[in-house]
Parts: structure tokens; C-alpha cells; sequence
């Protein structure tokens, strides 16, 4: 269970983690020689304005004035940062924020159902693998779950794209929602936004469940193993709550917060995968910031990025002490 | 693990007045047996062991052990010895097989020629009649180089966390775990899309590192749990009795213990390593520096390579590569895991059963769990 210590712990945590976060973003705009603010700085003195207006556009841009001395500029930027001020685009002339905030819950719709199909399929995958450890389907599907997971997932969308998207023409090759569809809670809008969402989530699902497959039998297996099974065997207790209390739940648990750090790395493969499909979630938006150099932009999203992962993690800690109640811990003497 | 047992009784029956032996392990060996001269003139230390080891027996036992009896086990599993052959064929490729195929410039040969046609190009030409082979063998050696300063880089580094704050413990191993937490929350990719655009890495070295910059957080973690069963093992804590420096300890109780995991994750980010910068190279976001797998990705992507035909073999080659090469290095990887983890080559030999059961493969499998569970009872 969740004791306060711990809850404040981990939110002290959380919060630690959050600043050094922002700390690192402003040392990279910062304090890269030849970084974002020296690129920022000489391309309004090529564009020929006077120091103080160049002073002006960058703060307007990076949130950080230049002339004020590092660490004023440190605290301002950390405060703008902290109210949602993560600059001004230069590629679109938007505040970054307003542009993040409209491609954010696209990224997540994605990265979310991926997650949920990955762990759905790969755990029920993994279990019945384990259950018919051995047989041909156990050594037929562990092949695939090896084969799929050393594809990247940038090949599959590749192929995905070319065989069912261009080949085929089953499914849109960009945008989140079809033309003309009217934004709202109506059966056309939510299809469209289904079937354009099918590949890029149908790439990140294939490319992950072999792995979670794979895992979930490893640990199955071990359970199947255990004394305390052999003790519920001769107790004579029913298959479905040997299969459901004994082995499914203590295969899954471990898997719980690998499946909240997982998240965190679909939100970040959405760079790739959002770029090959078109699809303008926050990965689309930060590869075309750095494609244009669009420093404040790329540093907004990577803010923002960073900033779900915290929270995704964050619940994923604070929660697991309730699913698992073997979890806890005691501090340990120094040596 | 009998014989341990047996090996403390011995000596608690010595322990009076030979608890200077204790520090000398060759001694040891006199004290179970219980002949300890009682010669006051006789140092502990001057005492022969009966049975006479030359250093090179030593050294053939330890071959034996660590490289021989993995070898055979490696050998002995199809998925390993395809893994071990796939990675073995990639590093002769990146080192000898650059010796003996030919750079190749544009217009070497007709654009866009066909694979499997001449014998000039085996595998193709692309759109600008470079060779497609030589163009693949050529990115080879920067690729391994890459995976290599990766993987080398995130282990030494999460060695050295891991290790360390696990067997210090206390306020040292709460800072360090701390700052592992951090780096393991920051999502990998967009912190190396970010590092890479402003730091606009060209040497393959420095790519490799970029491209796991933070992965070595979540591995240091999970060895400093592996680190925390160890540190209160019978042998370790004998060890700091005695007072052995800290590193001695690290260094020859705990880390030959954690050498498996080591071994294994080192194979996996070396397959991390080359997933992300292709990926990243295919994008784009990495400076383009030489012939590269990525790169010939993303030129024929850009022509097209995804919907003409006349480009598929121009486009799919490198991704083949890739995936052969990643998939080697995920069997390489498993099969090293087989070699460590007793039990999974315990239920593994049951399985296959027959086969193995020769007098060879039983002492591999009594050497080998020798080697995993030593000291570790």
C-alpha cells in the first residue's frame, strides 16, 4: 500500500525531476556553442535589426532576453516555462503551446490504443504460450514474436504504408481525420478519425507485442514452476482460479510499470512514426522543427514530451503499490 | 554446495588459533583437511596445498569454463549458433569484406539495375548507378562501430552506477538512484533528436553514444536489484569482514555474478543502437557522413521507394540488412541468456532431451552452473 512517506517521496520526486528537466532544456538553448540562441541571435542580425529589437525578438521566441544577466535569464525562463510560455514558433509564428496543445491528444489516442492492443494481445498471446509450452503453436508464435520484434517499427510502417495504403488504397497515407469531415461526436468524425489512426497504430502494435509476448511466457512459465503452484495443484483448486489467481496475476504485475515506461517511449517513437504517416500529432510537429530549425518549437516539444512521461510514470509508481502488494521497501544500512 | 558446508565446519574448528588463515585462500585448502602444522616456525603462509595446480592448468580450467563450455552451449542451440553466425558474418563483413569489395561511385554501372541480373551488381544499381553491395559493405564498418561505442558507453556507465550505489547503499545509493530515476523518466528518442540537432554529431563514435545517451539508467537499476541480493551473501560479507577494499569486493565478489546480465544487455543495446540511428538517419535528423545504411533508406524513400517498383530492391536492401542484423543480434542475445540462466538451460535440456545427455554435455552443464552459482549458494 501507499504510505504518505512514500507519496511524498515520489511526488518530491516527480516535481526534482520536472525541474531538472527544464534546467537541461535551458542549458541546451543556452549554453551550446553555435546552439539555438547563437542561431536564433544570427538570423535577426542577417535580417539586419538593431541589437535591442533582436533582444526583443529573441525573448519573444526563446523566452530568454540575452542582454539580462544567466542566471535572470535562468529564473525568467523557468517561470515562463512553469505558466505554459514555452515561446513562439518561428516556422508558424504560433505560440508553441497552442500548437502542441491541438497535437497532443492525437498523439495520444495513437500511443494509447498501440499501448492497450501491444499489452492485450501480448499477454493473452504470452499465457496461452506458456500454457502449451513446447507445442507447435508455442514454438510457431515465439519465431514470429522474434521475427516481428526485430523489425523496427519504422519498417513496418514503411511496408504497411506502401502495401495497404498506396498498393491497396484501404487506408488514408496521411492527415488524422478525412477533408471536409466536420469536427464533433458523430459517427463520420469518429470513423474517419479510426480509420486514419488504423496504420500508424496497426505498425506500433505489430513492431511491440511479440516482446510483451515473449516476456509474459518467460514469466509464465517460471510461475509454473513454482512450489506454491504445486501446493494449489494438490489443493486440488480449479484450473480457472489456478490459471487466473496463481499464474496470470503474478505474470502481469512485473509487468505494470515497464508498461507505463513503454508508453513514454511510443509517445517518443511518435517522431518517427508520425513523420512517415503524415499524421500532425506532437512527433510531426517536433521533426518539422527541426527540419526548420525551429528551435523554440523543438524545445517545446521536447517539454511536453517529457513532461507526459513524468506524469505517465509518475501514476504508473504511485498506483503500482496498490496493484501489487508485494511491493514496498525498506531502507537499507550503508556499508 | 555441499562441500562449502562442510569446508565452514573445518574451519570453526580451526578458527581458535588459525584465524590468520582465513586471509590466505591457498591455505584453505590445508585447514579443511585438518593437518595445520602446529610448527610455531612454520608460518600459515609458507603451507604447500597437497595437490599441485600449475598456473596452467588454472588457466585451461578457466578456459574451460568461461569459454569452452558456453561455446559448446551456444553451438548446441539453433537459435544462439544462427545469432552467434549472423553477428560472426557482420563483423567479417565490416572488417575483412571491406578489403574486397570495391568502393562505388556514381555511375559505376547502368541506373538502376536490377538485382540478381549481372554478377557486376549482384544486388543492383541505384538512381545513380552506384553499386547497391559494395555501397551496403562499405556502411558496415561505421555501423559496427556505432552499435560498439553504444553499447560499450551505456554499460560501463551503468555498471559503474549500478554496481556501486548498489553495494554502498545508504544516502550514496538514494542520490544515485535518484539521478537514474531522472535520466530513465526523459524519454530516449526525443532527447537524442534534440542532442543530435544541436550537437550535429559526425564521428560514428559519437553517434553511437547519442543514440542510447539515457538507456544506461534502466539497466543500472535493474543490476543495482541484482547488486542488493548479492551484498548480504555469506562470501561478500567474509570479504568485508576481513577488510577488503571496496573495489576488490565490486570487482571479484559481485560483478563475475552479474556478468550474465551483463553480457546479454550489452548484445541488446548494441541492437538498440543500430535500430535508432537508422531510424534517425532515415529521417534525416543525422548529419549525412559516408555511405550508410539510413541514408541509402531515406534516398530511396525520397525518390519513391515505397510505391515504384523499378526502386524496391534500391529501398528494401539496407532494410533487409537491418533486419538480419538486428534479429542476430536478438538471437545472439537470448542465446547468451541460455548460457547464464541455469534454470532456463535446465528446463531447455529437459526438453530436448536425448541428445544431450552425453557424458560432454552434462559436464558443461555441472561446469557452468559451477560458474553461475559460485559462492552464490
Amino acid at each position: 500500500m501507499v504510505s504518505t512517506q512514500y507519496f511524498i517521496k515520489r511526488t518530491a520526486m516527480a516535481v526534482v525531476t520536472f525541474f531538472v528537466v527544464i534546467s537541461l532544456t535551458f542549458a541546451m538553448i543556452r549554453l551550446m556553442p553555435g546552439g539555438p540562441l547563437d542561431y536564433i541571435q544570427s538570423q535577426m542580425a542577417a535580417a539586419g535589426q538593431a541589437p535591442g529589437e533582436i533582444a526583443a525578438e529573441v525573448e519573444r521566441f526563446s523566452s530568454i532576453n540575452p542582454q539580462e544577466p544567466l542566471w535572470q535569464q535562468y529564473l525568467t525562463y523557468m517561470a515562463n516555462t512553469l505558466q505554459g510560455n514555452l515561446g513562439e514558433s518561428m516556422w508558424y509564428n504560433d505560440p508553441v503551446a497552442e500548437i502542441l496543445g491541438n497535437a497532443m491528444p492525437w498523439t495520444i489516442f495513437v500511443s494509447i490504443i498501440s499501448m492497450i492492443l501491444i499489452y492485450l494481445i501480448g499477454i493473452s498471446m504470452g499465457a496461452f504460450m506458456a500454457y502449451v509450452e513446447g507445442s507447435r503453436f508455442d514454438v510457431s508464435w515465439s519465431t514470429v514474436s522474434i521475427l516481428l520484434t526485430s523489425v523496427p517499427f519504422y519498417v513496418i510502417a514503411v511496408v504497411l504504408l506502401w502495401y495497404l495504403g498506396y498498393n491497396l488504397e484501404w487506408f488514408p497515407t496521411s492527415g488524422h481525420y478525412g477533408r471536409g469531415v466536420e469536427e464533433g461526436f458523430n459517427w463520420e468524425f469518429i470513423s474517419s478519425v479510426m480509420h486514419h489512426g488504423a496504420l500508424p497504430i496497426a505498425s506500433l502494435t505489430l513492431a511491440g507485442f511479440g516482446a510483451t509476448a515473449l516476456a509474459m511466457r518467460g514469466n509464465a512459465i517460471q510461475i509454473l514452476g513454482e512450489d506454491y503452484l504445486r501446493v494449489a495443484r494438490l489443493r486440488a483448486l480449479s484450473q480457472r482460479r489456478i490459471a487466473l489467481r496463481y499464474v496470470a496475476r503474478n505474470a502481469v504485475l512485473p509487468m505494470y510499470t515497464s508498461m507505463m515506461i513503454s508508453l513514454g517511449s511510443l509517445f517518443g517513437s511518435s517522431i518517427i512514426l508520425e513523420q512517415i504517416f503524415q499524421y500532425p500529432g506532437v512527433g510531426y510537429f517536433m521533426y518539422r522543427a527541426i527540419s526548420a530549425r525551429d528551435y523554440p518549437l523543438m524545445m517545446g516539444t521536447f517539454l511536453f514530451i517529457t513532461a507526459g512521461v513524468i506524469i505517465g510514470v509518475y501514476i504508473a509508481d504511485l498506483t503500482y503499490g496498490y496493484v501489487d502488494p508485494r511491493a514496498g521497501s525498506g531502507d537499507r544500512e550503508a556499508f | 554446495m555441499k562441500p562449502s558446508n562442510d569446508d565452514d565446519g573445518g574451519t570453526d574448528s580451526t578458527t581458535g588459533d588459525a584465524t590468520d588463515e582465513r586471509f590466505d585462500e591457498w591455505t584453505r585448502a590445508e585447514t579443511d583437511g585438518g593437518s595445520v602444522s602446529r610448527d610455531p616456525s612454520q608460518s600459515p603462509f609458507d603451507i604447500v596445498s597437497d595437490v599441485e595446480q600449475t598456473r596452467s592448468e588454472r588457466y585451461r580450467m578457466v578456459l574451460d569454463s568461461m569459454i569452452v563450455a558456453p561455446g559448446k552451449i551456444l553451438w548446441n542451440d539453433w537459435r544462439a549458433k544462427l545469432g552467434f553466425l549472423i553477428t560472426f558474418a557482420f563483423v567479417l563483413i565490416g572488417t575483412v569484406g571491406v578489403w574486397y569489395v570495391d568502393r562505388s561511385f556514381a555511375d559505376d554501372g547502368e541506373i538502376l539495375l536490377r538485382p540478381f541480373e549481372t554478377w557486376a551488381h549482384p544486388l543492383g544499381t541505384d538512381s545513380m548507378g552506384r553499386d547497391i553491395l559494395s555501397e551496403l559493405v562499405h556502411a558496415t564498418p561505421a555501423m559496427l562501430e556505432m552499435m560498439f561505442a553504444g553499447a560499450l558507453f551505456s554499460m560501463g556507465m551503468a555498471v559503474f552506477w549500478g554496481v556501486f550505489s548498489g553495494y554502498k547503499g545508504g544516502s550514496v545509493d538514494r542520490f544515485m538512484m535518484a539521478v537514474a530515476d531522472i535520466m530513465m523518466t526523459i524519454p530516449g528518442l526525443p532527447l537524442v533528436v534534440v542532442l543530435a540537432a544541436i550537437l550535429d554529431p559526425s564521428s560514428p563514435w559519437m553517434i553511437g553514444i547519442i543514440v542510447v545517451v539515457n538507456a544506461w539508467a534502466g539497466f543500472a537499476r535493474a543490476l543495482r536489484s541484482e547488486v542488493l541480493k548479492l551484498r548480504h551473501e555469506s562470501y561478500v560479507e567474509a570479504s568485508r569482514t576481513i577488510g577488503i577494499a571496496v573495489p576488490a569486493i565490486l570487482v571479484k565478489d559481485i560483478l563475475p555474478n552479474v556478468m550474465p546480465l551483463i553480457v546479454v544487455n550489452f548484445v541488446t543495446t548494441a541492437r538498440n543502437v543500430i535500430m535508432m540511428a537508422v531510424g534517425l538517419y532515415f529521417l534525416g535528423l543525422l548529419p549525412n557522413t559516408g555511405p550508410n545504411w539510413g541514408m541509402m533508406l531515406q534516398t530511396a524513400y525520397g525518390q519513391g521507394g515505397v510505391y515504384r517498383p523499378d526502386l524496391f530492391h534500391w529501398f528494401y536492401a539496407p532494410m533487409v540488412t537491418i533486419v538480419i542484423l538486428s534479429l542476430g543480434l536478438l538471437l545472439l542475445g537470448q542465446g547468451l541468456d541460455r548460457i547464464f540462466n541455469p534454470r532456463i538451460r535446465a528446463r531447455h535440456a529437459k526438453h530436448t532431451g536425448g541428445g544431450d545427455s552425453d557424458a560432454d554435455g552434462e559436464d558443461e552443464e555441472s561446469t557452468s552452473n559451477e560458474q553461475y552459482n559460485r559462492g552464490g549458494l
